[in-house]
């Protein structure tokens, strides 16, 4: 689960890391009055939104009266955000954050990561802060220094030490460096984060290290223990019919193709997706439905794949193996008789009892498509889908 | 004798009263599993499927042998349950548990190595389906009747594009050696590395078939280890080509966050240490078949 910047900020700030002054408005007006209570001569309006790359897109001002801060205000407020982290669809701006500007020394990049292949969390750090940390890989590799959490003891100072020396950090300001690492370890570990990100970390003109930016993702399966962090989810600035998947406990994700996917298991579920695209189709979604395959899960399944407008044909893909096909063809006839499902169905079944699977949906006297193996169910959906496009425009021919 | 699981291996069931751990109880017993007892703490005592329920996993040790355990626990106490059982003596462990925090599988990745090497206990999962040496013995959740004996040994990150590779092998007449689920955690027990290790030195495997997928550098790491120790021929496919970027596709595991992680680049650093990739799903078995011809 991704947060905002400010929420962000506000749970570093009480691990020790130093934060720059800020508040959240909602409205352009508040922004202003907001930015008045913080006081000084500069500040920067910044838009809430769950992705990376504001700057670029419009989504961070500098401002020097309040006339400046509305007007940054009503550039942002209802619209959406599109950077290179979003997608073309953006990501809408409910929120902004208001903050004094502080005059910046230097940037440093600090990261914080879960490193699969240790298996530990890993520290990433580099002192050329600004720049995203792909293009910092890319452009600057060099500059970049890791170290590993031994997982039993914790960060140790000495490792912080060794990052703030590695970076040049002024012999005067290792123990501000240190602080920080330290405290952005303890609420990685604390809070169950899967990554920690503040870049830039500045040091400023009068001699302090702060956090001008921040970012942090959770472990969605440690947040039953965190209701505070569950707290800051933000559906805004979810795809609605992911939120919905993940509310009636499915795993959805939205795809721009036209072949709606239905399948039990995550890794039959992407192989179904490629299948299509090597029979010449694209799909609409990833959708997992668990192994139970359950009537109810199919007909929510079938809701859920429905409600996406550019779907033209959706493939049932399940392989029964502890529960039966029989009993999964009559989850997906009595979805049908429930669902109102307007484009081609196509079903694959596979595992224990398919031949009798087979049977209940032919005698359901539903059209649908059978068959037998993941290419024929992905050929037939791709052939469904286009016969399905030549009649409609044959139509429209007509008309 | 099969590699991690054999017909006689004493297998303990954590968590064994959960409905779902009963089925699978009553599963494996059919299967013919040696399942000696299980374990849940304050329901010692009691029976279940006709074996006996320990309140720890020190006690079902002492008083069954037991040797393997099998986790059905909850998230919130999985983590626990592996480190008890990697505590109390058990040998072999697969847990079956799907959500487990990341957080918590670095911690019991941790405390297993407090054991020396030979006393430390191996474990796959989470978020698997469990381990299978077809005709001898069944640790976990898959159907057994999928599976014809033989020898080709499976490794997958994923429970049903596993099965439906089992199936199509048995389709075309070819059985399984041992087919392990590692899962599809960013966490996890085994890695392919890990048991591309075992089925290397196993004689009753003569091929191996890896099922990976996007995220991770667990296929990549094996492509190394491939390079360097694997002799038996290796077919891999990866799942996740039409996979968008940073987004998690069910499993915790499946999201690409970085160089390599992707479906087509691990296809190609496979393919690049003599990996034969079977291009689509539908036709692991065929390609399996194939090196097996080419093989023999």
């Amino acid at each position: 689960m991704d947060i905002h910047e400010y929420q962000a900020k506000e749970i570093l700030s009480g691990f020790g890391v130093e934060v720059p002054p800020g508040a959240l408005a909602y409205s352009p007006e508040q922004a202003a009055y907001r930015a008045r209570e913080i006081g000084g001569d500069r500040w920067i309006v910044k838009a809430q939104v769950h992705a990376g790359g504001r700057g670029k897109a419009g989504g961070v001002k500098m401002c020097e009266d309040d006339h400046a801060i509305q007007k940054a205000c009503e550039d942002m407020f209802g619209q959406k955000l599109v950077t290179h982290q979003t997608g073309p669809e953006g990501k809408g701006i409910y929120r902004v954050y208001v903050e004094g500007a502080v005059p910046i020394e230097h940037e440093f990049y600090l990261g914080f990561v879960m490193d699969r292949s240790s298996q530990r969390v890993m520290i990433v750090a580099s002192a050329e802060g600004g720049m995203e940390i792909e293009e910092i890989s890319a452009e600057k590799p060099d500059s970049i220094v890791r170290s590993t959490v031994e997982p039993a003891v914790g960060l140790q100072e000495f490792q912080a030490r060794e990052i703030a020396f590695a970076l040049g950090v002024e012999a005067g300001l290792v123990s501000q460096m240190v602080r920080t690492l330290m405290g952005c370890y303890r609420a990685f570990s604390e809070l169950d984060a899967t990554m920690v990100e503040i870049n830039p970390l500045v040091v400023t003109g009068d001699d302090r290290i702060i956090a001008l930016d921040a970012k942090m993702t959770f472990d969605d399966n440690a947040l039953f223990r965190h209701p505070q962090v569950a707290e800051l989810r933000d559906k805004s600035q979810e795809d609605p019919r992911e939120s919905r998947a993940a509310d009636r406990g499915l795993s959805y994700v939205g795809l721009d193709g036209n072949i709606g996917c239905i399948v039990n298991g995550a890794g039959l579920a992407m192989a179904t997706m490629d299948t299509i695209m090597l029979a010449g189709g694209q799909p609409a979604n990833f959708l997992d439905i668990g192994g139970g395959a359950t009537p109810e899960r199919v007909a929510k399944a079938f809701r859920l794949v429905m409600s996406d407008k550019n779907v033209q044909a959706v493939l049932v893909n399940i392989f029964a193996g502890i529960n039966r096909c029989d009993w999964v063809a009559e989850g997906v006839v009595q979805a049908l008789k429930e669902v109102q499902v307007d484009v081609p169905v196509i079903v694959r079944l596979a595992g224990t009892n398919v031949e009798e699977g087979q049977k209940i949906l032919a005698k359901s006297g539903l059209p649908i498509i059978r068959a037998n193996t993941l290419m024929e169910a992905a050929e037939r959906a791709v052939g469904a889908w286009r016969n399905d496009l030549s009649q409609a425009t044959r139509m429209r021919a007509v008309t | 004798m099969s590699i991690l699981l054999d017909r006689d291996t004493k297998v303990i069931v954590q968590g064994i009263t959960g409905r779902m751990a009963r089925f699978h109880t009553k599963d494996m017993l059919e299967y013919g599993t040696n399942v000696v007892g299980g374990v849940v703490p304050g329901k010692g005592g009691e029976t279940v499927e006709g074996v006996p329920v320990f309140d720890t996993v020190k006690d079902a040790v002492e008083k069954t042998g037991a040797e393997a355990s099998l986790v059905f626990v909850p998230p919130p106490f999985a983590a626990d349950s592996i480190m008890e059982a990697a505590d109390g003596g058990i040998r072999y462990c697969v847990c079956i548990t799907d959500g487990i925090p990341a957080g918590d599988m670095i911690r019991v990745k941790r405390y297993m190595m407090r054991y020396p090497k030979e006393r430390r206990m191996v474990l796959t999962g989470p978020n698997c389906a469990g381990t299978i040496s077809p005709g001898k013995a069944l640790l976990g959740i898959m159907p057994g009747h999928i599976y014809l004996p033989g020898n080709v040994g499976i490794i997958g990150r994923s429970g049903t594009l596993g099965y439906e590779a089992a199936a199509q092998l048995k389709e075309l007449g070819l059985g399984v050696s041992t087919s392990v689920g590692i899962g599809g955690d960013p966490i996890n027990g085994s890695s392919f590395r890990d048991i591309l290790e075992r089925f290397e030195n196993d004689d009753d495997t003569a091929v191996i078939c890896m099922i990976g997928e996007i995220g991770g550098p667990q296929e990549a790491e094996a492509a190394d280890y491939i390079r360097d120790h694997v002799t038996k021929p290796v077919v891999a496919y990866v799942a996740g080509l039409t996979a968008p970027k940073g987004r998690t596709m069910g499993h915790a595991g499946a999201i690409i966050s970085a160089f390599g992680e992707s479906a087509s680049e691990k296809v190609e650093i496979l393919s690049n240490v003599g990996v034969t990739v079977a291009e689509n799903p539908a036709v692991i078995g065929e390609t399996v078949a194939r090196v097996m011809g080419k093989a023999a």
